[in-house]
């Protein structure tokens, strides 16, 4: 009998029950939760009379409507500032594990503070109202976003009714060169497999240069793996998820540690587990990417020029390019190194842990912002990370550059808050959505990595980062 | 939830790939704490001239008359037919919401995001999907007529062109169940309770670390 994946593993351990055509009851471990997609949960809850199966399995957060500076005036809008305060009221009524109301020190995005605080373990399952709780599959985890209705089926019965996906082996083999991220590992899948190549699937990340990156660039990629439309991203626990979740705060403790552990390391797939599909990159061959359209997969090596709808066939995905070039305000073969930006935004749940804002600040450091560009935010994914930058002098660096240093929260990700573009305005972003008006109406967005968007910042165009070590 | 049985509906065509959730949702709409009152934002950035914000009353924006679910002759459109990858991008159950809050009961596309995909059935709305090159007929069809039916049989997993000719699809019988009989998902579940309580109880036996 052929062995198992990660993926299965995961599956199988938390089967509640199965129906014949599939259907099966999953448990959930834990439950995270933010504002914007957990009201109408409450709310259903409260009519039907239903109390949460077990509260202490939630973990949540405001994050998404909070502002970045002037905490102090609070939520200045006030249906967002309800729909924060909503959040309090809820938790109060329902309970949880732990929360993080907006102005707590430890407040930030919610798949930043998870993993932060030991409430993210291998061999859990994880769901959250948010599509970028693939994140958390960087532990070894079955992690993935759910609908407001299943948020109160989690809510109501701790289980989720669902049918096993695929499963994908993405393998990155090799060493990635200086100024080659986690984030352009992912960026490069999605070139290559296309926003709908992971639909159906759970994809396993693994490989010598997946290995190779921290736990950091593991969330990284395990959260743009929603970009590739898999619902799930996993990467096998190992020495490194162990180093990291040692003495965070919900951690296993004692004995439970080391049983804990033991367990851990029989979740990685088995060597003769087959897979459902495999696609294979080598690490040598990224570049930094650059997206230039108006979806992830819209994306090109710094070196290259943008596209031209004149050498496309299929007349639907020519029809694609000339929208995403209209709308972008670009040309057709434009070198992407000629593309001016107005603005730049450092952090969201893909890019804002310390090693992010590290090596932005490593580009920063004893460089000016270019006078041309308007902003460039610097975003931290929690008071946590926010703190221990400022211990290593790294919000100096920023605002020495003209950077501004802001509180945590998801702001420019997906500008609810005030933080946005105006229409026309082109920005360097590290976060993972480039789709129309997603960082504020008729703003144009292009996803880099931290390294890259600080590049930017410094020249007003994009750069190979490569040349600025 | 709403059940759904069948469907004689009017075609709307929406001829773009990849069509994510902010786009059939704009996030400013997101603030709300309810679970209705969307459908008059429904591509909220394509329909309308001006930038939409919510409690705005859209009976007095200015419309996008590029826009074609801005043509009168789509105003009781009840069949949504869309290209590759539909409502990719973020879970937001506002997406399917606002569809459902314009009139909409059934999504026809060659294929969809799985989170958005799922998240239809929660909230009474039929997805389904066909085969490419049908798709293209029907497109071609449907801009083609002033008014274009399709008549959409879930009990026989059905649906019938105006020409006659049809074409089945598939439904997992646990979605068909829910649907047709527009159950409660979380009252189905809770008839197991006993089920997940033993789960729950073996599960912290192997697992202690995962209940403190
Ligand atoms: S940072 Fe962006 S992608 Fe991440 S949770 Fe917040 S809004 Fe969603």
């Amino acid at each position: 009998m052929a062995g198992k994946t990660l993926y299965d593993k995961l599956w199988d351990s938390h089967i509640v029950s199965e129906e014949s055509d599939g259907t099966c009851l999953i448990y959930i471990d834990r439950h995270l939760m933010h504002e914007v997609t957990s009201p109408q949960a409450f709310e259903g809850m409260r009519l039907a009379s239903r109390l949460p199966w077990r509260k202490d399995s939630i973990v949540a957060v405001a994050d998404h409507n909070t502002p970045t500076d002037h905490w102090e005036k609070g939520i200045e809008e006030p249906i967002a500032r309800l729909q924060v305060e909503t959040l309090d009221t809820n938790i109060k009524e329902f309970g949880a594990l732990v929360y993080f109301p907006f102005k707590h020190e430890n407040q930030g995005i919610i798949h930043v503070i998870g993993p932060e605080n030991g409430t993210t373990l291998p061999g859990m399952t994880v769901v959250c109202g948010d599509s970028h709780t693939s994140t958390h599959g960087a532990f070894g985890t079955l992690a993935h976003g759910i609908g407001t209705s299943e948020v109160e089926h989690v809510l109501a019965t701790q289980t989720l009714v669902a049918k096993k996906s695929k499963c994908m082996l993405v393998r990155v083999e090799g060493n990635l060169g200086q100024g080659v991220t986690a984030k352009d590992i992912a960026l490069a899948v999605i070139g290559r497999i296309g926003t709908a190549g992971g639909t159906g699937f759970a994809i396993e990340f693994g490989g010598t240069a997946i290995r190779s990156l921290s736990m950091e660039g593991r969330m990284t990629v395990c959260n743009l793996a929603i970009e590739a439309g898999a619902r799930a991203g996993l990467i096998a626990p190992d020495e490194k998820t162990v180093a990291y979740l040692k003495g965070r705060t919900f951690s296993p403790k004692g004995q439970d540690w080391d049983r804990a552990v033991a367990y851990w390391a029989t979740l990685p797939s088995d060597v003769d587990a087959s897979f459902d599909a495999m696609v294979e990159l080598k690490a040598e061959d990224i570049a930094p990417q650059v997206t230039w359209g108006t979806s992830p997969e819209q994306v090109l090596a710094v070196g290259g020029r943008v596209p031209n709808p004149a050498a496309e066939a299929d007349p639907i995905r020519r029809l694609g390019i000339e929208r995403a070039l209209h709308y972008m305000g670009l040309t057709a073969d434009m070198p992407i190194t000629e593309i001016k930006v107005d603005k730049v935004f450092i952090g969201s749940c893909t890019n804002s842990r310390i090693e992010d804002l590290r090596a932005a600040a490593g580009i920063a450091k004893g460089r000016q912002k270019a006078a041309s560009v308007n902003q460039v935010l610097v975003v931290p994914g929690s008071g946590q990370v926010k703190r221990q930058a400022e211990a290593e002098g790294l919000d100096k660096i920023f605002t020495a550059a003209g950077f501004e240093w802001r509180e945590p929260g998801c702001s420019m990700c997906l500008a609810m808050n005030a933080d946005r573009l105006i229409p026309g305005e082109r920005c360097a972003s590290t976060s993972n959505r480039n789709f129309e008006g997603r960082q504020g109406p008729g703003g144009r967005t292009h996803l880099v990595s931290p390294e890259m968007a600080a590049a930017a910042a410094i020249a007003g165009h994009f750069v190979d980062v490569r040349n600025l070590y | 939830m709403k059940s759904f049985k069948q469907l004689k509906g009017l075609v709307f065509p929406l001829d773009r790939a990849n069509v994510d959730t902010d786009a059939i949702i704009p996030k400013q709409f997101l603030k709300s704490i309810k679970r209705s009152g969307f459908g008059p934002y429904l591509f909220d950035e394509w329909r309308y001239l001006d930038h939409g914000e919510p409690d705005m009353d859209c009976t007095k924006r200015p419309l996008n008359p590029d826009f074609l679910l801005n043509q009168t002759r789509y105003r009781t459109a009840q069949i949504l037919l869309a290209r590759d990858n539909f409502g990719c991008g973020s879970s937001r159950e506002h997406a399917p919401w606002a569809i459902e809050g314009f009139g909409f009961q059934v999504i026809i596309a060659p294929s969809f995001a799985d989170i958005f995909f799922g998240n239809c059935y929660k909230n009474g709305l039929l997805p389904i999907v066909a085969p490419a090159d049908l798709v293209e007929r029907l497109f071609r069809e449907s801009l083609a007529s002033e008014a274009y039916l399709l008549e959409v049989d879930l009990e026989r997993q059905k649906v019938t062109l105006p020409s006659g000719d049809a074409f089945g699809f598939d439904i997992t019988p646990h979605r068909k169940h829910c649907l047709l009989n527009g159950l409660d998902e979380i009252g189905l579940t809770l008839q197991q309770a006993d089920k997940i309580r033993a789960f729950e109880a073996r599960h912290k036996s192997a697992q202690p670390w995962l209940f403190a």
